[in-house]
């Protein structure tokens, strides 16, 4: 397929967007990266993504698919040959794949983003511990889900890893600009040893922001978001 | 309400099935429970809230007994059309819906017209076709349907008439309640209708 049959709309800090550049580098399927710039929509994703006007977007010849774990699952279906697969074959193991990435975007990754937003140092520490509580119902959850394998997925990276491991770079600016840790060795061992092992995946270590990186992006994402008040 | 949208795709596959009612208020954690030996569905409980995580126990029927009936469309593009539509009728419609009992006044005006502005976007991606699966009833007819048995309520709430902003969604919404998976799994809209004024007693409005 050729490269430009493909391609993804995004922009580098997201972690939204990394979810189906993984999966497409799982499925070794080329693709062009566009990249949005910061506080202006182009034309084009207004009208790629008319309902909701957010990357990622996915271009297959000229069709769009909007919504990352949507475009996760049609990565997946589409490019069948290439192994493995990114959702397991049981249909109870996908269930509880899908019941887990829907636990990470509907009510893990608002507690996260409920830092940024947290006014004062007690309100930042209950928006931590909330992020916190929620790493620990995912330990839980690598242990049933990776049945002492190295990813949720098993022996290789799958949805699972892919929805929540995405979000790993933007931990770990968080942990520095804060200077804590959210992966505890003593509450979630398994996390850790994960966490590791997700970067350094060959689908996944070109496409994670650096920590640096992240964290100088975030110090000028806060200063447009306290700016002056505009009306 | 996520109950109903299993117990409509069980029918569909006419499947037996064992629909467990669980008590919504008094839980305090997520559990999910899943028992495929006895062929339970899963039950998703979280502290009060409407169940959103039904679609993954949709999805799960639809692969369990992948044979019988499909709810999604073979084609992969087809498949992500039906599965961005569902989830935006988890994201916006319930939400949508709730601001309409739940507030009142100018709030209320805002939250009529916000909620008629989700059904005429779904309007759009409906166009022509009898439901949202094409000819056949499909996964995204299912995810939105249940929320029909509610339209009582909130026209009552809110004091307007659904069928008259958006009546190409209405006739949709009567298509599908002429299936008897879903008039079978629908409650009462009278019934829906004093559950909500309950609710309101509960939030004070």
């Amino acid at each position: 397929m050729a490269k430009s049959e493909v391609k993804v709309l995004g922009a580098w800090p997201s972690p939204f967007v990394m979810r189906p550049r993984i999966a497409l580098n799982m499925k070794a399927v080329e693709y062009e990266f566009l990249q949005e710039q910061l506080g202006a929509k182009s034309d084009l994703l207004l009208k790629l993504n008319p309902v909701y006007k957010k990357i990622p977007v996915l271009i297959h010849g000229d069709k769009p698919v909007c919504e990352s774990l949507v475009i996760v699952q049609y990565i997946d279906e589409v490019w069948t040959s290439s192994a493995p697969s990114i959702l397991p074959s049981d249909p109870y193991d996908r269930a509880l794949a899908r019941f887990w990435a829907a636990y990470i975007d509907d009510k893990w990754f608002p507690s996260l983003s409920g830092i940024a937003k947290a006014q004062g140092e007690e309100a930042k520490k209950a928006a931590i511990d909330q992020v916190i509580e929620g790493l620990v119902l995912l330990e839980d959850a690598f242990v049933k889900c990776s049945k002492g394998k190295s990813f949720f997925g098993g022996d290789h990276i799958g949805y699972l890893d892919i929805a929540f491991g995405c979000f790993l770079g933007w931990l770990r600016a968080i942990e520095k600009m804060n200077n804590m840790k959210f992966l505890d060795e003593a509450k979630m061992p398994n996390l850790v040893k994960w966490a590791e092992k997700f970067c350094s995946d060959v689908a996944v270590k070109d496409v994670m922001p650096e920590t640096d990186k992240l964290a100088e992006f975030a110090k000028v994402l806060m200063a447009k978001f306290r700016g002056p008040p505009t009306n | 309400m996520s109950g109903m949208r299993v117990q409509i795709a069980q029918a569909e596959k006419g499947v037996e099935f064992e629909f467990r009612e669980e008590d919504l208020t008094n839980k305090s954690q997520l559990l999910l429970e899943m028992n495929p030996i006895h062929k339970k569905i899963p039950v998703l409980i979280h502290n009060g809230k409407p169940v959103c995580e039904s679609l993954v126990a949709v999805q799960y029927v639809e692969e369990f007994w992948k044979d019988k009936s499909p709810l999604l469309p073979s084609d992969p593009y087809q498949r992500a059309q039906a599965r961005f539509w569902a989830d935006y009728v988890d994201k916006k419609i319930y939400d949508a819906g709730r601001r309409i009992w739940a507030t009142k006044g100018e709030d209320q005006e805002v939250a009529k017209k916000d909620f008629t502005d989700c059904l005429k976007v779904l309007e759009g991606a409906l166009g022509d076709k009898p439901y949202f699966g094409g000819e056949e009833f499909g996964y995204v007819d299912l995810a939105l349907v249940p929320f029909y048995s509610w339209f009582y309520a909130y026209e009552t709430c809110g004091n307007f008439s659904i069928e008259a902003e958006c009546p190409k969604f209405i006739a949709w919404a009567k298509r599908c309640m002429e299936r008897e998976s879903v008039a079978k799994s629908l409650p009462d809209p009278h019934k829906v209708y004093g559950f909500v004024l309950e609710l309101k007693k509960r939030v004070g409005i």
